[in-house]
């Protein structure tokens, strides 16, 4: 029976690919990576970089592996490796995943002192006193009134935005920007049903709840007609 | 069994050995036997308040440190029937030389002979906060109508509401001054219950009266002729379960004052 090949390599119109069969052990594969890549190195004697994509099926690579089987491919003269895919991720990395686009319905107060953390949206039912805060790696939205500190996006993600019923918060923060209320408010200043997000001049605006669908309409997940 | 209320508030000075010496004087008027502990070892001064510092003989950290039995170092207070007793703090010590477990021992012991404790709290969120919460079943909250001792109530409320085996705590608005109030520069009452949305168990006036009763080691609660004294007195009561309206705040004046001292049939 003729062994089966562990390694394939596909040009496709992105560039080289190579397939990494997922049956055989780990050491297989790499010894055969090896044989291959230096066969085709010797015919191959172009000096402009090619970059490849690997493609590793249902193997699990953990971080090191990665790492060695990248360097094993780029000690091939002219290849680089531009990305390692992989159909299968750890429970660990999909429950986070998963948190990250969930939102999380938490129904409290949020006193002085006390932190929220979410690693996606926040739905708020209750109120954030000032002193408490709410840091959420997605958006936050806020059933009650906000008058402490609100951070959505805290992972980097500029498209945050924060809403809540009543705006009056000590300081927001989307991502890495900043803002706080200003020395004075105006009393008789209705800060109703508001959302703050970050515009194109890359600043905190806060402004009518409404703007937000015409400004992230990817907030919106409903699906199918009305 | 008794119950064990600790009166607490984070921010210092709002008045919370006061409101425990005359919560305490108050449950004891109602008939109910009642131990005041204060718990604010290093800086006592709920003795002094009730007028029993010159009988101290054993302390709070004698007990714990088995160096007396409970009844020893307990402080009979002589203007009630053997109803109100007091368990001083240690003043040579800090705060330290109790642990929670050992004040949660103290406590338990206690209510086996009192039908209520009521525990004061030294300021702030340390070691001693966290003693004096250690043998509590309830707990009351003290603010004044400034921004920063609501602040700190609306921590300490947070950090209570962590502790399992504990009621909702209760709130107590102190020194409220009307006037001031009416014309906005004090925080409205609807303001900071609404703020820090808790039940509010009593409302007590800003009255010179306290000042000078506690002077003179003599709750305030004992004249029955004072605004604040109706109002610990009334707190008093719905503790005990009584639902009795809040007192009106622009009593001021005396007429409506007696009008509303006879619907109440106070002394």
């Amino acid at each position: 029976m003729k062994k089966r090949q562990n390694v394939t390599i596909k040009g496709t119109k992105e560039g080289l690919v190579l397939h990494l069969d997922d049956t055989c052990s780990y050491e297989e594969l790499k010894k055969e990576l090896d044989q291959k890549l230096s066969a085709n190195s010797r015919t191959q004697e172009e000096r402009n970089l090619i970059s490849v994509k690997v493609n590793v099926g249902k193997r699990y690579l953990t971080d090191e592996k990665r790492e060695e089987l990248k360097n094993l491919i780029c000690q091939k003269k002219n290849l680089v490796v531009d990305d390692i895919e992989s159909d299968v991720i750890t429970m660990e990395e999909a429950k986070r995943l998963n948190a990250e686009n969930e939102v999380m319905t938490v129904s409290s107060i949020i006193r002085s002192g006390q932190v929220l953390k979410a690693p996606g949206d926040v739905l708020l039912i209750g109120d954030v006193n000032p002193g408490g805060t709410v840091v959420a790696g997605g958006n936050i939205f806020i059933m009650g009134s906000l008058k402490g500190v609100a951070h959505a996006g805290c992972f980097g993600n500029e498209e945050a935005v924060i809403a809540a019923s009543s705006m009056k918060p000590t300081q927001l923060k989307i991502s890495d920007f900043i803002n706080r209320a200003p020395d004075t408010i105006q009393s008789s200043e209705k800060r109703e049903m508001e959302c703050a997000y970050i515009n194109e001049e890359r600043q905190i605006i806060v402004d009518r709840l409404q703007v937000l669908i015409h400004l992230r309409p990817n907030l919106n997940r409903f699906e199918g007609g009305h | 069994m008794g119950e064990a209320i600790v009166i607490t508030s984070g921010k210092g000075g709002v008045g919370k050995t006061t409101t425990s010496a005359n919560i305490g004087t108050s449950l004891a008027l109602q008939g109910k036997k009642v131990c005041l502990v204060d718990t604010d070892i290093g800086l006592r001064n709920l003795d002094v308040v009730m007028g029993l510092e010159n009988r101290i003989i054993y302390d709070l950290v004698d007990v714990v440190e088995k160096r007396c039995k409970i009844h020893q170092a307990l402080v009979k207070d002589k203007r009630f029937d053997g109803l109100l007793y007091l368990l001083p703090a240690a003043q040579t010590v800090d705060k330290s030389a109790v642990k929670p477990e050992q004040m949660k021992e103290l406590i338990s012991e206690l209510k086996q002979d009192y039908d209520y404790i009521i525990i004061d709290c030294p300021a702030g969120i340390e070691q001693g906060f966290q003693n004096a919460l250690a043998g509590a079943d309830k707990a009351i909250i003290v603010t004044t109508p400034e921004v920063s001792a609501v602040r700190d109530a609306d921590r300490i409320i947070g950090l209570i509401e962590k502790q399992k085996n504990m009621e909702a705590p209760k709130l107590v608005v102190n020194r409220i001054r009307y006037q001031m109030m009416k014309s906005g520069d004090m925080l409205d009452i609807d303001e900071i219950t609404q703020h820090l949305s808790i039940e509010l168990i009593g409302i007590v006036a800003d009255d010179e009266e306290v000042i000078k009763a506690s002077n003179h080691g003599e709750p305030i609660a004992l004249n029955p002729n004072s605004r604040a004294s109706i109002a610990y007195r009334n707190i008093a009561r719905r503790i005990l379960g009584e639902s009795i309206p809040l007192q009106p705040l622009e009593e001021a004046n005396k007429g409506v004052f007696t009008k509303i001292k006879k619907f109440f049939g106070v002394r």
